[in-house]
């Protein structure tokens, strides 16, 4: 039985290309679905081939705006956490100090809690303090959420660093200073760059703990959800495909860049 | 990055004394942790306590609310909505061994069969992410429609049958069912399985692969023997990273579900921003972390991974 044995030495490749098949399957639809013109409010039944939601991207009330608020919140909060984040790590990578236990689980807590959780009882802080929610709530929310994820990232980085490197700078005379900026941050870059992508991917993509503490402000998110109830535009669609087509090729040109790099270096 | 480090050094320190002043470095770390951890303490830590009090406060939103030790809240709060919390537990810890059983060839594939592909894979496993996942769990509802090819499918296979019987699904539909919100979960948290499993596996040193078959052991036996228990730390961090999130998410069981299908989050979610009952909804949450922090400590324990961070 000769297909049986190759099936049985393909079986690992062929459930794994089908596990990937069911997480880009929701993808084609989206991109699909971006052609469609729909008869109703929902754009979830095919009717037919049409471009014009690719023409008019913005053309539905409130729809680039929130685009807009995710933007700048994602950006700020990628800085806010990223650096407070890259502190953290190397604090705790570089240095004994006392309760370093404590520390520890203080950045473990936020990711092993719920989002409903940590998004019900900032509300309840929020609403204690009498704070205004919106812009600024939505921001502290994302840059605690992200902090932790960056935490790990640049952890991982500086602790694979190795030390004698900077002994080495040291030796040759460089202050802690230089040793810090012409050896630590440019070994540690890549660990940061990763850090701060997270961070931005999960602050654009929020959608629980902000719609507790957004208020009246709308993100991209936010837009979705309600248009979920009232009706889906085509132009969702549009915007969804057209981020997973920038985020393919961003990644893409990193990596060949990444490779020629490696090859020049070699 | 060249141009940062092709600049002239800013303002260098003084010159290094011979032993810097041990108070300063005794601080730095101090210094380093201060910003983030203060962040933490006053929007993560200082919330929950807030909450806690929440939970035992009486009152209505007019006249204000008052800590009055209110504990019957969270016996109200239990016995009105123990089936969300059931169900809560019930769907995310489907959707966790759903997400193990797929999630694990792919990440197998990855790690040793993908050759020149390995990058390519990935970056596929982690692009979905930059489409809002909430515009990909609307395509589920389209994936899944009514009369749609896949249920079609399904009624035709009689599949549809098996899972009526067993109550995930109702007559010819799939949406607004118990599966489609387990789909839906699976689907939504299968990379948070698939990365770890994939970063333990791709640790093994492929050598002990050659030596267990050297020893005589079948590919099954390697796998048992060899491969599966030294992927055990990505199996327990991706059932954490999965289960977790999944337990507390109201997004698929409000967008793929019914009234039948509430789960939780959805309770936690419709009581503080629409009922606006703060206290239940407190205690809800407060139950909620109580129960996973339970779980999460029970279970590290048991599969005996205590650094996860």
């Amino acid at each position: 039985m000769p297909f049986v044995n190759w099936l049985k030495r393909k079986l690992v490749v062929i459930a794994g290309l089908l596990t990937l098949g069911y997480l880009l399957l929701p993808n084609v639809i989206v991109t699909v679905f971006s052609f469609n013109k729909p008869k109703g409010r929902f754009n979830y039944a095919w009717q037919r081939f049409s471009l014009d939601a690719w023409k008019d991207p913005c053309g539905v009330s409130d729809l680039c705006g929130s685009l807009s608020v995710s933007l700048q919140i994602a950006v700020w909060a990628t800085l806010g956490a990223t650096l407070l984040g890259t502190l953290i790590a190397f604090a705790l990578v570089r240095y004994r100090f006392r309760a370093r236990g404590a520390v520890n689980s203080l950045i473990f807590l936020p990711m092993a809690m719920p989002e409903v959780v940590m998004a019900a009882s900032l509300l309840t802080l929020f609403l204690n303090m009498g704070a205004q929610l919106g812009f600024w709530t939505i921001l502290i929310a994302h840059i605690m959420f992200c902090l932790s994820f960056v935490v790990t990232a640049v952890k991982a980085r500086v602790m694979s660093m190795d030390p004698k490197l900077e002994e080495a700078a040291r030796d040759l005379y460089a202050g802690p200073f230089q040793t810090f900026v012409r050896v630590t941050l440019p070994i540690a870059a890549p660990g940061i760059a990763a850090g701060a992508l997270l961070a931005f991917a999960l602050s654009f993509d929020d959608f629980i703990i902000t719609n507790f503490n957004a208020g009246s402000t709308v993100t991209f998110p936010m837009f979705v959800w309600g248009s979920a109830q009232r009706g889906t535009p085509v132009q969702i669609n549009v915007i969804g495909t057209a981020m997973f087509v920038v985020a393919v090729l961003f990644v893409l040109t990193s990596m060949v860049v990444g490779n020629r790099r490696n090859r020049q270096k070699a | 990055m060249s141009t940062l480090t092709e600049a002239p050094p800013p303002l260098a320190p003084e010159a290094p004394e011979p032993k810097p002043p041990k108070r300063r470095g005794r601080l730095t770390p101090y210094w380093l942790l201060l910003p983030g951890i203060l962040w933490l303490l006053v929007f993560f830590a200082l919330p929950m306590i807030y909450q806690a009090s929440t939970s035992v406060q009486t009152g209505s939103l007019e006249e204000g609310y008052k800590v009055t030790w209110h504990f019957a809240t969270y016996w109200d709060a239990l016995s009105a909505y123990w089936p969300q919390f059931v169900r809560s537990v019930l769907y995310a810890g489907t959707a966790t061994i759903l997400c193990l059983l797929l999630g694990y060839p792919l990440a197998y594939l990855i790690a040793f069969r993908a050759g020149r592909w390995r990058n390519l894979i990935l970056i596929l496993v982690i692009a979905p992410f930059f489409t809002s996942f909430l515009i990909r769990t609307l395509a589920w509802k389209t994936i899944l429609a009514d009369g749609g090819p896949l249920v079609g499918a399904l009624d035709t296979l009689h599949v549809l049958d098996v899972t009526n019987w067993l109550g995930w699904t109702a007559g010819d539909r799939v949406l607004a069912t118990p599966l489609a919100v387990v789909c839906g979960l699976t689907y939504n948290f299968l990379p948070f399985m698939i990365l770890p499993l994939y970063t333990s596996l791709e640790r093994i040193d492929g050598r002990l692969h050659e030596a267990a078959g050297d020893l005589y052991a079948k590919p099954s036996t390697t796998f048992r023997k060899v491969t599966f228990p030294l992927s055990m730390p990505g199996v327990v961090s991706g059932t954490l990273l999965t289960f977790i999130p999944a337990a507390g998410d109201y997004v698929n069981a409000d967008l793929l579900g019914s009234t039948d299908t509430r789960m939780v989050g959805n309770v936690i979610q419709t009581q503080f921003l629409r009922v606006l009952d703060y206290p239940t909804a407190a205690a809800l949450s407060f139950i909620l972390m109580a129960a996973i922090l339970l779980m999460v400590t029970l279970y590290i324990r048991r599969s005996g991974t205590e650094d996860l961070v």
